[in-house]
Parts: structure tokens; C-alpha cells; sequence
């Protein structure tokens, strides 16, 4: 490279004149190894989780024999193939998903990477186990190759998904070249009616916004809805912002925050832990930053909101019907209604609370939290579901709070099956698919088409939403249940 | 990585929006060692029923594309998931370029890593030759060619007046033309991250894993 392709350097961490910064600005500015008149910057990262789609970058590693920069800040987790049904490698579903599991394993022995395996106390979805053991912190940047890295914004960090090429990267260097992207705040006002959760809002946004319409954009959420949604609820938001294209979610980090990771086993300590709060108090926007995009969403309005397409963006309230292609004056998206409306077996006008469900699913880095299990076992609680369902609890200590809580009992009394923590149905690539033709009420984050297996039907619900219609066997307006 | 300067090659046109990385390689095909080749999954599910696993008339399928190295998509391809597989498959099918409007951010950076060049042009461009390369195939039975120069950042086809010209940030574009080795270009700044690291956890300590 020469100097005239990669412009002027400079190590700029310093606020520029104290004009306003946002939130991501001021994690962004703190993380700037070297900046550059344009381009990308290199930006430091200081946590990075893998999972068993790492061994691509494992192999380039070992192929051009470069060390690991910090094996301390990496943390690898089990989640995309383990089983399910069972904590032991011999239940995985085919010798191949086996091999990716034992696979991982080895790679993480010869790495020296902490690892939470198969058998780990505390394993689980990598983007539920990250904030659970305080490994993601506010003010941070987190990389993990996976897309919904996004989550862990949710506590004020810069956290993105990435591919296997920047994995290695970032192993090697603990750093990624990145463009800093254009800022969005979406201002969520008001408080949110009962039964509308953290997953429809995100629907909500998504369907206005598009799947491609935050693309190259950091999307901050703001506005008093937030203070009214638990953390589980915003993890479920940040988590989502990459279905409308956005690599990064990001809410400011308030008590509620703090709170959730004091004394978790990664989280700073004792005079550490003092230092980190009197800092991260810093980190919310300030007055007047400036931000290229503002989206409005008034949250009293939200209803109970679900898919009917195959892309996020094609959710509505439960109260409404399929669309009409035929009455949609863009014929981009009239085409890929009539598309979807096909693969979906769905008739225009058909009220989508009628929609017949063949399964539920109850999981994934989206929905699979305490919180999630609970406003599920809310709806359950001694009612007997008319189809069959897996509930995946998202980690280990999740599922031994839900089963502290009896949570287990009241879906297994309802005839639904109470599984070990794992991705699952979300990507089906450790087995756990539906069959063909099916219909899914799934709490995950897409619909895409095959994506729970070939010829699937996916609509993306929230917990409650998806206990709901395991009780009555089609989409159901979960307040006309309580 | 493969350097890329100027490519000319077969177009292909691939209709609809917000093409998913789970459309461009089932997440089933993910578990093979690159070495083995991924090329035989691209557009798995869309080019074979599903029932008969027998070929489909999805546009590689046809014998004027089965060696198409230009992709010519629509908006927001690549969007979903991070796997890089998605590009493995592009490249290993022999797809050098994709061509669209916008594209999935993280699928466009996977791109920037393996030499498959993402050019970012007009919807309205675009459109049209996607009609133009379906029209050629089914008037003439002849498929169209793409000349590629990222040098000068163009692209011209058979009827153009004039090359078009496309954006792609400076500094990968130099990382493309070069086949620039990007590790090997960060770890040249070790004193810098060590600097910066030393700075950095002096200042946030509780960040120290």
C-alpha cells in the first residue's frame, strides 16, 4: 500500500471540539487505532466470540501459520450444532454435525481460547452466554461472525457480526478496518400496551423500515418506551436491527444495565466495577448529536405484531389480513409479495389470526431469555397446547432459572417439549428442523425461505404470541387469551 | 487474496429483491473445509425441486449461464446471515463480480476479502440490463459480456455510449488491485495496536479480559 491510497494518519481518540456525540460516536472515537482523511479506520476490538463456524478461520490461521494475538479475548460457545435433545455429542444428529462440535472443541484446546463446550455449566446461545457472564460490556466493541452479534449493543457497545476472513483478522491483530456508518435513531415514545413485547416492536420498525433500509447504518434506540422494556426486551430489539439491514444496534446503558451485570462472572469487580459504571454513565448521546436519519414510533400504538412473507419486513398486527400484491402500486413489491404469498400457501385477505400453525418454536439468540420463557409459561400455565413445539432455552443458567421458576413444568404439562440451549430451529443446522410443508409459529429472527427446513413456513412471532398459538393451533391475538 | 484489476466475462441476471445469504447457500452446506469447493451449492434449493432434485429453469441452470462469471442482482443481495460461505460459493461456481444496487453490509465485506468485486450501481442501470441480458438470450440465444476496469472504476457493455462509472471506497480498491494481503498490512502496524492497547486498558481497565 502506499501512502497516497491510504490518505494521512493520524491517532485521533479525542473528542473533536466538544461538539455532540452520540452514543456510538463515543464508543466508536475510544476504539480508533488509526484513523484516516477517508476510508476505513482500524478500530480495536475487545471481545470476540466464535462458534462452530469458526473453523474457516481456524484453517487460514494454521494454513499461514499466524499466532493468536490474545487468546484471553476470545470466547468460543457451542450453540449453532450441538443437539438439543441431549448434552452428549453421540446424540448429535448426523456424524457430520458431530465432527462440527467435536471439531470445535479441538480447535479451541489447540487455541487456548476460554470454551464454553457441550458440557459447560454455563454454554448456551453465543449472544445470550456474552452479556450473561458479563463477557459483553458497555462501552466495548464485540465481533462475533454470526449477524445478530447486534444483541449485545443492547448494553451500549459497538457489537457486529462479521465473516470467517475478519474473524481471522481480528485473531490475529485484534483489530478490524471499518467504515464508520451513517447514524439512525429510531425514537420509540410511550409505554407499550400488554402482550406487546420487545419482538413486536422490532417487527414493527422493520416493516417500515425495510430490510434494506438501514443498510450502512448504526441504528441507535431512544425515547421513554425504553426505559419501560426490560433488558431481555431490548436485547430482542439490538438483536433484530440487522433484519432491517443495520449491522449495529446500540441503546444507551442505564441502572437497569448496571444492574444486570454486577457480579456476573466476566464483569469488572470491587473498585473495577466503580470505575466502569462512573464511565459508562458517559456513554448516552449527548444533547443535540447529530444523527443523518430519525425514525419515529410511537409504541402505544403497537399491537401484537407477526409475518406473513419471507422477509422480516412482511409482519403486521395480528388483527389484520394478508395483503393484496395486486393493490401494491410497486411492482418491486408487488412481485415479492405474490413470491411469498406462494411459498407461504396464503390467500390475500385472509385474517392472519385464523392462520392454521403446524409447531411452535421458543428460542434462539432473538427470544429465548428468562423473560421470553416466562411471558410464554404466562399463557400456558395450565392449558394443554393442540400442537406439538420445542421450547430452547437460551443457556444454561437460563434454564436452570426457568426451572427454579417451575417454567419447565407448565410447558411440559402443556404437552411441549422443554430442550437444552442451543441455536435449533433458528437455522436448523444441528437437525432441529420442521418438515416440509409445515407451518411454524417460531420466535426467531427469520422467515427466509427454507430456512427451517425445505419447504417450511416460518412466521416470526413473539413468545407470548407463539404460546398463544400452540394453545389454539393457528396465529392468535394473545390478549384475546388473558 | 486474488488480485482483481480488469475482468471481462459472461453476465447473468438475477431477478428479485433482498436475495438472502440462506438462497445463496443453504446453511446445511456450511460444515465442508473450503479446500473442498463450494461451488456446487450456489443457489442449492433454487436450481434443483425439491421433491426431484431434478434441475430447475433458474437462470444458471441454462446452458448461456452455466459458466457466467458476472452476476448482474437487484437490491440488497447478500442480506441475513454473516457466512462467508455465501462468497465461497459465488467464487468457487467462477463468479469474479455481482453487480447491484446495494448489497447485505457484512456479504459486501466478505466480498472485499475474497477478490469477488461488489459493484454498487443505479437501480435504474441495472434494471435495464438485466432486461438487455434476458432480451440478448432470448432474441439472439447469445449471452452478453461485461468489461470490468477498477483501475479507472468502470464497467461497459455492447450498447453504451460511454463506460459507467462506480464507486468503491480508495483504500479497497488499492487492497483489491494489489491482492493486498490485509493481515499481513495490519500486523505492519504492531507498535500502533500495542500503543494504543497499552493506552487503551490504562484508561478502562475493567475492559482487561
Amino acid at each position: 500500500m502506499n501512502e497516497n491510497s491510504t490518505g494521512k494518519q493520524t491517532n485521533n481518540q479525542a473528542p473533536r471540539n466538544n461538539k455532540p456525540r452520540s452514543l456510538f460516536e463515543k464508543v466508536w472515537d475510544q476504539h480508533v487505532v488509526l484513523a484516516r482523511d477517508e476510508g476505513p479506520s482500524l478500530l480495536y476490538i475487545d471481545r470476540h466470540l466464535i462458534h462452530e463456524g469458526s473453523f474457516h478461520a481456524f484453517n487460514q490461521l494454521r494454513e499461514r501459520g499466524l499466532p493468536l494475538r490474545n487468546p484471553k479475548q476470545i470466547f468460543g460457545v457451542a450453540d449453532h450444532y450441538v443437539p438439543t435433545v441431549s448434552r452428549r455429542t453421540s446424540d448429535c444428529a448426523t456424524p457430520e454435525i458431530e465432527d462440527m462440535v467435536l471439531r470445535f472443541d479441538q480447535n479451541m484446546k489447540w487455541s487456548g481460547i476460554p470454551h464454553f463446550g457441550l458440557t459447560h455449566p454455563n454454554q448456551g446461545i453465543v449472544h445470550v452466554v456474552g452479556p450473561e457472564q458479563g463477557i459483553s460490556l458497555p462501552g466495548s466493541t464485540i465481533v462475533c461472525s454470526d449477524s445478530h452479534t447486534s444483541t449485545h449493543g443492547a448494553l451500549g457497545a459497538i457489537a457486529f457480526g462479521i465473516g470467517q476472513s475478519e474473524s481471522m483478522h481480528v485473531m490475529s491483530t485484534q483489530t478490524l478496518w471499518q467504515t464508520k456508518p451513517k447514524s439512525m435513531r429510531v425514537v420509540i415514545d410511550g409505554r407499550p400496551g400488554s402482550g406487546v413485547s420487545g419482538k413486536d416492536i422490532i417487527l414493527h420498525i422493520i416493516s417500515k423500515l425495510g430490510t434494506d433500509g438501514a443498510v450502512g447504518y448504526a441504528v441507535e434506540y431512544a425515547g421513554s418506551a425504553i426505559a419501560f422494556l426490560g433488558l431481555d426486551d431490548r436485547f430482542t430489539m439490538c438483536n433484530m436491527t440487522i433484519e432491517a439491514g443495520a449491522r449495529f444496534g446500540i441503546i444507551a446503558p442505564d441502572e437497569q444495565v448496571f444492574e444486570y451485570l454486577k457480579g456476573r462472572p466476566y464483569a469488572p469487580q470491587g473498585q473495577a466495577w466503580v470505575a466502569a459504571v462512573q464511565s459508562w454513565r458517559e456513554l448516552p448521546s449527548d444533547p443535540g448529536a447529530h444523527f443523518d436519519r430519525t425514525l419515529q414510533i410511537d409504541a402505544t400504538q403497537i399491537a401484537p405484531t407477526v409475518t406473513w412473507g419471507t422477509s422480516p419486513d412482511a409482519a403486521l398486527p395480528i388483527n389484520a389480513v394478508v395483503p393484496d400484491p395486486d393493490s401494491m402500486t410497486d411492482s418491486n413489491a408487488r412481485q415479492s409479495a405474490q413470491a411469498a404469498l406462494q411459498y407461504m400457501g396464503l390467500k390475500p385477505g385472509t385474517p392472519l389470526s385464523g392462520i392454521k400453525i403446524d409447531r411452535i418454536f421458543i428460542g434462539s439468540c432473538t427470544n429465548s431469555r428468562l423473560a421470553d420463557l416466562s411471558s410464554a409459561a404466562a399463557v400456558l400455565k395450565g392449558k394443554k397446547a393442540v400442537i406439538p413445539g420445542i421450547i430452547v432455552p437460551g443457556s444454561m443458567p437460563v434454564k436452570r432459572a426457568a426451572e427454579a421458576l417451575g417454567l419447565d413444568k407448565i410447558f411440559i404439562a402443556a404437552g411441549l417439549e422443554w430442550r437444552e440451549p442451543g441455536c435449533s430451529m433458528c437455522v436448523g443446522v444441528n437437525g432441529d428442523l420442521a418438515m416440509t410443508g409445515e407451518r411454524v409459529a417460531s420466535t426467531s429472527n427469520r422467515n427466509f425461505v427454507g430456512r427451517q427446513g425445505v419447504g417450511v413456513r416460518t412466521h416470526l412471532v413473539s413468545p407470548a404470541m407463539a404460546a398463544a398459538a400452540a394453545l389454539t393451533g393457528h396465529l392468535t391475538d394473545v390478549r384475546e387469551l388473558t | 487474496m486474488k488480485a482483481f484489476t480488469q475482468f471481462s466475462g459472461t453476465a447473468a441476471a438475477l431477478e428479485g429483491r433482498n436475495v438472502d445469504t440462506d438462497q445463496i447457500i443453504p446453511a446445511r452446506f456450511l460444515k465442508k473445509n473450503r479446500a473442498a469447493g463450494y461451488g456446487e451449492y450456489l443457489f442449492h434449493d433454487l436450481r434443483r425441486d425439491a421433491a426431484t432434485q431434478a434441475p430447475t429453469s433458474f437462470v444458471l441452470n441454462l446452458p448461456l449461464f452455466q459458466h457466467a462469471t458476472i452476476l448482474v442482482a437487484d437490491h440488497n443481495f447478500g442480506c441475513g446471515s454473516s457466512r462467508e460461505g455465501a462468497v465461497y460459493t459465488l467464487a468457487d461456481f467462477g463468479f469474479r463480480a455481482v453487480l447491484a444496487p446495494s448489497f447485505g453490509d457484512i456479504f459486501y465485506s466478505n466480498c472485499l476479502k475474497n477478490g469477488l468485486l461488489p459493484i454498487r450501481l443505479d437501480d435504474s442501470i441495472l434494471s435495464t440490463l438485466r432486461a438487455l441480458i434476458t432480451d440478448t438470450a432470448t432474441r439472439s440465444g447469445k449471452n452478453m459480456q461485461i468489461d470490468i476496469d477498477l483501475q479507472s472504476c468502470t464497467v461497459n457493455w455492447t450498447g453504451l455510449d460511454q463506460p459507467i462509472e462506480f464507486t468503491i471506497d480508495p483504500f479497497w480498491r488499492e487492497c483489491l488491485l494489489k491482492g493486498v494481503d490485509e493481515v499481513a498490512l495490519t500486523l505492519s502496524y504492531q507498535s500502533e495496536i500495542t500503543a494504543f492497547e497499552q493506552k487503551h486498558y490504562a484508561s478502562r481497565p475493567w475492559l482487561t479480559a
